[in-house]
C-alpha cells in the first residue's frame, strides 16, 4: 500500500527496488551456472596432471580436450562468473544504499540483455572448440569472430551500469543537497569508474585490432601491441573483482559480525587510491616481453607496490572492525576476541576464511610484481597458485558467502542447510590452501602454467609428489563446491518460504563520513588525477609500439 | 578518553609505518639486484619480419644454432614454432656466457630455462635477447611456457653444460 501511495505523489521518491532485486538474482544465477561448468573443467585438469585422463571419454562434448577445457575454465570463471556476479551485486547494493531505484529501469534491463547476448555469442565458438585461445586470447591465436564480438558486448554491457549509476547518483545528490554519498554507493560507483576507464585497453584491442583482423578486413596484427592493450585492462580487472568483495567486507561484514565499521574516511581514502593506482600497472604482466622498455616495466612495478598501501589500509580497517565486533560480543585479550565472532553464520565464516587465504595471495602477488623476481615465476604454475588465492578464494569464496544471506533475502526462502553452509567455506579453505601451496611449489621447480603436464615428455619426477597433493586439494574443493551447489539448488527449489523477507542493513561506522574530507566525494577530480597518471604511464609505450608496428603477423588456428 | 585516542593513534602509526616501509624496502632490494648485481629483465631488442623469418630469408634467423663470438662467449640463435625450438639441443662448456637471440615463426611462445635466470616471451615480429652464464655442468631443461596450440606441452629442449 505504501508504495502505491508513493507512486501517486511524484514528489516522493520511489523506494521500490523490485527491478534491482530481479536483476541481482538473474545475474548471480548466471554467474554461478558459469562457475559450475568452469569449475568442473578444473577437476578434469588436476586429474589429468596425475595421469587420470577424462578427456578421452568426454571427447564428444569437449573435442578440444585439455586446452579447450582450460579455455572454458578461464573464460567462465574469471570473465563470466565474476562480471555477471559483480554487475548484479553492485546494481542492488548501490540502489539499496541510496534507497532509491536506478534512474532508468530500461537501461538496467538493457545492461543485462547486452551482456547475455554477448555471453551467448562467445559461448558458441567456445563450446564448439572454435575459440581455444585461453581467456587472454593473445593474437596471433585466432578464434572465431563471434568469440571476440561476444566478449566485447559483455564489457559494453557493464558500461551501461556506470551510466545508470551516474544518473542515479546525480538525482540523489539533487534531492539530498550537501549530503555525503553513503559509503556502499560511493564504493560501487568508484569500482565501476575504475573498471570503465580500464576497459579502454581491451575495447581498443577488440575494436581496432582483433575484430577487423578476425573478419579478414586486415591481413595481420601486432601481437605486442595487442598484449599491451590487453593488460591495460587485464590488471585493473583484478581490482574490478576485488573491490565488490571489499564493499562486502567494509559495509556488510562488520554488521553481520555484530559490530561497526572502524573508519568510513579511511575506507573512502582507500577506494580513491584504488581508483588511481589500479590503472597504471598492467605492464607488470609483461616483464618478460620483448618490445617494451625496461624502464616502463620498472615504473609499473613501482606503481604496483603503491597499490599495496590501500590494500593494507583495507586490511587494517576490516580487521579493526572485526575486533570491535568480537569485543562487543564479549571477547577479550589480544587475539581471543576472534573466538567471539559469530562463526556459526556461513556468511561470516566464508568471508573470514577468504580473507585469511587472501593474505597469502597478496604476498605472492607482490612477488609477481617485483620486476626481476618475476623472472623466477613468470608463466609457471606459481602464477596459477597465486590467482587461485585471489580470484579463486578472496573473490569466489566471498561471493559464495554473500549468497548465504543474499539468496534468502532475494527469494524469501530459508537456507536449506545451515550445517552444509558452515562446513563448505572451511573445505574450500583447506582444499584451496593445499592446491595453491603445491602449485606455488611446482612453479618454483619450473612447471609451466597452462600446459597439459600429464602429456608432457619433460614431466619431472620431483613434480609428481607435489602434483598429487595439488590433486587432493582440488578434490576437496570439488566436495566443497558440491556442498555449495546442493545447498543452493535445494534452497531455490525446496527452501521453506519465510513469512517475512529478511532485510539487511549496512554497517554503521565508528568514525563516520562527517570525518572525511569533502573532496573525497568529488569523483570528477579523482578521475582526472587517475587519467593523468594513466596517460603518463602508458602513452609513451603505446606510441612507440604504434610507430614501429608493421601489422603483418597473420592469424593462426593451432588447435 | 584522551589516553584512549592517543593509544589508537599509536596503533594507526604502528600500522602505517610498516605499510610504507615494506614496499619501500622491497623496492630498494629490487633496484640493488637490478642495477648493482645486474639481474635485468628483457627489454626492446628490435623488430623482425615474421614472413622473412618463416621463409628463411632473415639474415639473423636463417642460420639458427650456436656460434662462438669470443673465447667462452656464445650466441645462440633460436627460432620457435609450433611445437618445437630450433635448435632444441645446445652444448656448451662450463663457464660459458651465452646470449640467446630468439623469435617466433608463428604464434607467441615462451622460453624459460630451469636453473638459469632466463625467462622471456618469444613473439612473432619481435626479437628477444637475453644473456646468462652457465657455471655448473649438467643438463638444463628449457620449455615453452606460453600456450601455443594443441601440442604446446611437447615443446621443450635442453642445454648441456660440460
Amino acid at each position: 500500500m505504501a508504495s502505491i501511495a508513493a507512486r501517486a505523489r511524484p514528489a516522493v521518491i520511489s523506494t521500490d527496488l523490485s527491478v534491482e532485486r530481479k536483476l541481482a538474482g538473474i545475474n548471480i544465477f548466471i554467474a554461478f551456472a558459469a562457475l559450475a561448468v568452469g569449475g568442473l573443467m578444473g577437476v578434469l585438469q588436476i586429474l589429468r596432471y596425475n595421469g587420470l585422463d577424462l578427456y578421452t571419454p568426454s571427447k564428444p562434448l569437449l573435442p578440444g580436450g585439455y586446452y579447450q577445457g582450460l579455455t572454458i575454465h578461464g573464460v567462465l570463471n574469471v570473465l563470466v562468473f565474476t562480471t555477471f556476479y559483480i554487475i548484479g551485486f553492485l546494481t542492488y547494493i548501490f540502489t539499496k544504499s541510496l534507497n532509491r531505484p536506478m534512474a532508468s529501469s530500461r537501461l538496467a534491463w538493457a545492461t543485462l540483455w547486452v551482456m547475455v547476448t554477448g555471453l551467448v555469442l562467445a559461448a558458441i565458438p567456445l563450446l564448439t572448440n572454435n575459440a581455444t585461445v585461453m581467456f587472454t586470447f593473445y593474437p596471433p591465436l585466432k578464434a572465431d569472430t563471434l568469440f571476440y564480438l561476444g566478449l566485447t558486448l559483455v564489457v559494453a554491457g557493464t558500461w551501461l551500469l556506470l551510466v545508470n549509476m551516474i544518473l542515479t547518483r546525480n538525482a540523489w545528490l539533487a534531492d539530498n543537497p550537501g549530503q555525503r554519498t553513503p559509503l556502499p554507493a560511493f564504493m560501487a560507483i568508484v569500482t565501476m569508474l575504475m573498471w570503465t576507464i580500464s576497459t579502454i585497453g581491451v575495447a581498443s584491442e577488440m575494436i581496432f585490432l582483433v575484430i577487423p583482423w578476425s573478419l579478414g578486413l586486415v591481413g595481420g596484427t601486432d601481437p605486442v601491441l595487442a598484449r599491451t592493450l590487453f593488460w591495460f585492462t587485464g590488471h585493473p580487472i583484478v581490482y574490478f573483482w576485488l573491490l565488490p568483495v571489499y564493499i562486502s567486507w567494509y559495509t556488510l561484514v562488520p554488521e553481520q559480525a555484530g559490530g561497526k565499521l572502524f573508519s568510513d574516511p579511511m575506507a573512502r581514502v582507500s577506494f580513491i587510491l584504488f581508483l588511481i593506482l589500479s590503472l597504471p600497472i598492467g605492464m607488470h604482466h609483461q616483464v618478460t616481453d620483448p618490445g617494451i622498455s625496461e624502464m616502463w616495466k620498472l615504473v609499473h612495478a613501482i606503481f604496483t607496490f603503491g597499490v599495496f598501501f590501500p590494500s593494507l589500509l583495507t586490511f587494517f580497517n576490516v580487521v579493526a572492525s572485526l575486533e570491535y565486533a568480537g569485543r562487543r560480543n564479549g571477547g577479550e585479550g589480544w587475539l581471543a576476541w576472534i573466538f567471539n565472532l559469530p562463526w556459526g553464520k556461513p556468511e561470516i565464516s566464508a568471508q573470514i576464511a577468504a580473507m585469511m587465504l587472501f593474505a597469502f595471495g597478496g604476498i605472492s602477488g607482490l612477488v609477481n610484481a617485483s620486476y626481476n623476481v618475476n623472472l623466477v615465476v613468470h608463466n609457471t604454475s606459481w602464477i596459477s597458485g597465486h590467482f587461485h588465492l585471489t580470484v579463486g578464494t578472496a573473490v569466489a569464496l566471498s561471493f559464495m558467502g554473500i549468497t548465504y544471506w543474499l539468496v534468502p533475502h532475494l527469494t524469501g526462502r530459508k537456507l536449506w542447510s545451515r550445517g552444509l553452509a558452515v562446513a563448505q567455506p572451511w573445505l574450500w579453505f583447506v582444499g584451496m590452501g593445499l592446491f595453491s601451496h603445491f602449485m606455488h611449489e611446482l612453479g618454483l621447480r619450473g612447471m609451466p602454467r597452462r600446459t597439459d603436464i600429464g602429456g608432457a615428455p619433460y614431466l619431472q619426477d620431483e613434480w609428481r609428489f607435489f602434483l598429487f597433493f595439488a590433486m587432493i586439494g582440488g578434490l576437496i574443493m570439488f566436495v566443497s563446491a558440491i556442498f555449495y551447489y546442493l545447498n543452493m539448488i535445494m534452497t531455490l527449489t525446496r527452501g521453506e518460504k519465510l513469512a517475512e523477507v529478511p532485510d539487511f542493513t549496512f554497517a554503521k561506522a565508528l568514525s563516520g563520513p562527517e570525518d572525511a574530507p569533502k573532496i573525497l566525494d568529488r569523483l570528477t577530480v579523482w578521475v582526472v588525477v587517475a587519467a593523468i597518471i594513466l596517460i603518463i604511464n602508458y602513452v609513451p609505450t603505446i606510441l612507440d609500439l604504434l610507430s614501429t608496428a608493421t601489422f603483418d603477423v597473420p592469424g593462426r588456428r593451432v588447435w | 578518553m584522551k589516553d584512549k585516542k592517543f593509544i589508537s593513534y599509536l596503533f594507526e602509526v604502528a600500522w602505517i609505518l610498516p605499510s610504507v616501509a615494506i614496499p619501500v624496502s622491497m623496492l630498494v632490494a629490487i633496484l640493488i639486484t637490478a642495477f648493482a648485481v645486474g639481474v635485468r629483465v628483457p627489454t626492446t631488442a628490435g623488430r623482425v619480419s615474421v614472413s622473412a623469418v618463416a621463409a628463411g630469408a632473415d639474415s639473423t634467423f636463417s642460420q639458427t644454432g650456436l656460434r662462438e663470438i669470443a673465447p667462452g662467449r656464445y650466441e645462440a640463435i633460436i627460432t620457435a614454432q609450433t611445437f618445437m625450438f630450433t635448435p632444441s639441443k645446445i652444448e656448451i662448456p662450463a663457464g660459458s656466457k651465452v646470449t640467446f637471440i630468439l623469435t617466433s615463426k608463428d604464434v607467441i611462445h615462451g622460453f624459460r630455462i630451469e636453473g638459469a635466470p632466463i625467462n622471456v616471451m618469444v613473439i612473432p615480429g619481435q626479437v628477444s635477447r637475453v644473456t646468462a652464464t652457465f657455471d655448473k655442468p649438467g643438463e638444463y631443461l628449457f620449455v615453452c611456457h606460453e600456450y601455443c596450440g594443441a601440442g604446446h606441452h611437447v615443446m621443450h629442449g635442453t642445454i648441456i653444460v660440460n
